[in-house]
């Protein structure tokens, strides 16, 4: 049984149907990338797997029981961590309240979790009594990343966690993504750094205009001269 | 020396306690229009009801505050906040949140909240009459006369009980709002909502119960600056009309969304408001042989007479607003 499995998913914004029936399947072990052009509906695919759109046809199956158009807050209870593409820091508030909030659900783990996510992103230690939004782009989004794991999800949803990043601090997110998986959680990103996130996916979405065109291993698509001619940049 | 006093009396005092009072009414405003994004109008009458609440279980139990030796409306002040906290839950519950979640714009919920404020002056007419009424029930208001110690000051600094009462109860409630708001996971979690509502859902924050705790807190301090403003002077039908416009100015101009930004604001309208209706003739008689003999002091001298202090508000908000349009603390721009 796939931890995620999304079947022909259809939904979108007040009555328009952005998402035309997309299907996507998710392991414990896996890394899944979803690439594609803008305003394909990446976004809101992440999005109405956790809730924040309404689905109006096809089922979003979580460890085989349906959590189609459940309430985000239920999601974070059933081990689902949300990162979303902007504003995924509580900018006035301090680094580690950020953290504290993201364990809102269970408040008697939260000062073995800061130590923990601490040590993963030890830069963010250091500022940890600053505003998270006098931030450097890098570190809020380690604040963002810190913030959906204080409640040790399963499985984590990540819209582009690389955007507007330099290609150094690109890996490095990566490399921590990478570190995440391996400790057991799966993964299910967006990125617009198609090569460099397909080459850490072990599936690959390709998504246009509401529906899927492509779907295999991160490392087939890689290959693949149709996708690298139309969405990777040759 | 009595000028002096007259000064303490009139700018000192009356400005602290009005300020008090707005920044009262202010802070529950920025807290309901932070976490839910709307211009609550009703909010002043959820000080009238307050009062006269406190004023209807005084007169049930008249005389009981002597058994601790207090003022028996301030016994029994918390019955007063909890109904008005109740009552600001369940105009949420029937209003607000069907409105919420149905997902209107929130000028339609501000619309929505000037009815509230119809409905409830008309039914605490309804209830309590439209004449004014006093606090204490078979007993009398406590008024300090301090004595200067200076030979010239034979005035005394007068002040009441109430105003003491509040002034106190403003800076512990100042108090107690910045740690609940910074130490308690509820209070984080209400900030978090106000930064970003959508990422305290994502996060599993309970909303619905920050919700719930705004209005609690709105309702108790509401209830609490209704029932001292009504001791000290009397409880009228229309006091929120009154305050509305002051507590609304106040809110704005020190930033809206701010709790902090609302405790200056509502310092900044109370002290205008009382020192431009003060006589400043009475300080400048002392010092009349500074002036030219053909100056003449008139016997009245102040910025505006009282009867239109409520321009000052107005005038302080135009003033802030263009020199810094989103308020004294950077607030949200509503
Ligand atoms: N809140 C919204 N209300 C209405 N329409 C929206 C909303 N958000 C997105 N859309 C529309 O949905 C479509 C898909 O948007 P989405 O954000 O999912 O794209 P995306 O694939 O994530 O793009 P990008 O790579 O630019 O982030 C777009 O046509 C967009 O206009
Ligand atoms: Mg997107």
């Amino acid at each position: 049984m796939s931890l995620l499995n999304a079947t022909q998913v259809q939904g979108g914004y007040g009555g328009m149907n952005i998402l035309k029936g997309v299907d996507m399947a998710i392991d414990k072990e896996d890394i899944g990338v979803i690439v594609g052009p803008n305003g394909a509906g990446k976004s809101t695919m992440l999005k109405a797997i956790f809730g924040l759109v309404q689905v109006t046809d096809g089922d979003i199956l979580l460890r085989g029981e349906s959590i189609r158009n459940r309430q985000p807050n239920e999601l974070v209870h059933l081990g689902m961590g949300f990162i979303p593409q902007e504003k995924n820091i509580f900018p006035s508030m301090t680094v580690e309240e950020n953290l504290e909030m993201g364990a809102y659900i269970k408040p008697r783990t939260t000062a073995r979790m800061l130590e923990k996510i601490y040590s993963f992103f030890p830069d963010l230690k250091q500022k940890r009594k600053q505003p998270s939004g006098e931030l450097s782009g890098g570190q809020r989004q380690m604040v963002a990343m810190g913030r959906a794991l204080m409640t040790e999800p399963t499985l984590l949803l990540l819209d582009e966690p690389t955007a507007g990043l330099s290609p150094l601090y690109m890996q490095e997110i990566f490399d921590r993504i990478v570190e995440i998986n391996k400790a057991g959680v799966g993964i299910l990103m967006v990125e617009q750094n198609a090569k460099q996130a397909l080459a850490i996916a072990t599936k690959g979405f390709v998504l246009a205009s509401g529906q899927n065109l492509f779907t295999d291993t991160g490392e087939k698509l890689l290959n693949d001269p149709d996708v690298a001619k139309s969405f990777l940049g040759g | 020396m009595n000028e002096l006093v007259f000064f303490i009396n009139n700018v000192v005092i009356s400005g602290t306690v009005a300020g008090s009072i707005y920044a009262i009414g202010a802070i529950g405003i920025t807290l309901v229009f932070s976490i839910m994004r709307f211009a609550h109008f009703a909010h002043a009458d959820l000080m009238t009801f307050g009062a006269l609440m406190v004023l209807m279980f005084t007169s049930l139990f008249p005389g009981s505050g002597a058994l601790l030796g207090i003022p028996t409306p301030l016994l029994m002040l918390p019955l007063g906040m909890a109904m008005t906290a109740f009552l600001a839950i369940g105009i949420d519950r029937t209003f607000y949140k069907p409105m919420r979640e149905h997902g209107v714009k929130p000028i339609v919920i501000v619309i929505a909240s000037l009815g509230v404020t119809l409905m409830l002056q008309g039914l605490i007419r309804l209830f309590a009459g439209t004449g004014s009424r006093s606090m204490y029930v078979g007993e009398s208001k406590g008024i300090y006369r301090l004595e200067l110690p200076f030979e010239l000051a034979s005035r005394p600094i007068v002040i009441t009980e109430p105003q003491i009462t509040l002034i106190l109860f403003t800076l512990v409630a100042v108090i107690g709002l910045h740690l609940f708001m910074h130490r308690t996971r509820t209070g984080k979690a209400m900030r978090a909502m106000s930064d970003n509502p959508d990422l305290a859902r994502v996060s599993g924050i309970n909303t619905d119960k920050v919700v719930m705790v705004t209005w609690i807190l709105a309702g108790c301090l509401a209830a609490a600056a209704g029932t001292f403003l009504s001791m000290d002077v009397s409880l009228t039908p229309d006091l929120s009309f009154h305050l509305l416009l002051p507590i609304f100015a106040a809110a704005i101009v020190g930033g809206v969304g701010h709790p902090y930004g609302a405790i200056a604001g509502g310092f900044l309208v109370g002290f205008a408001e009382t020192l431009s209706v003060f006589n400043w003739a009475v300080l400048l008689r002392p010092i009349r042989h500074w002036f030219p003999e053909w100056v003449e002091i008139p016997r009245t001298l102040a910025l505006v007479g009282t009867e239109y202090k409520i321009v000052v508000p107005f005038f302080i908000l135009v003033v802030v607003l263009v020199w810094r349009p989103t308020g004294i603390f950077k607030g949200k721009v509503i």
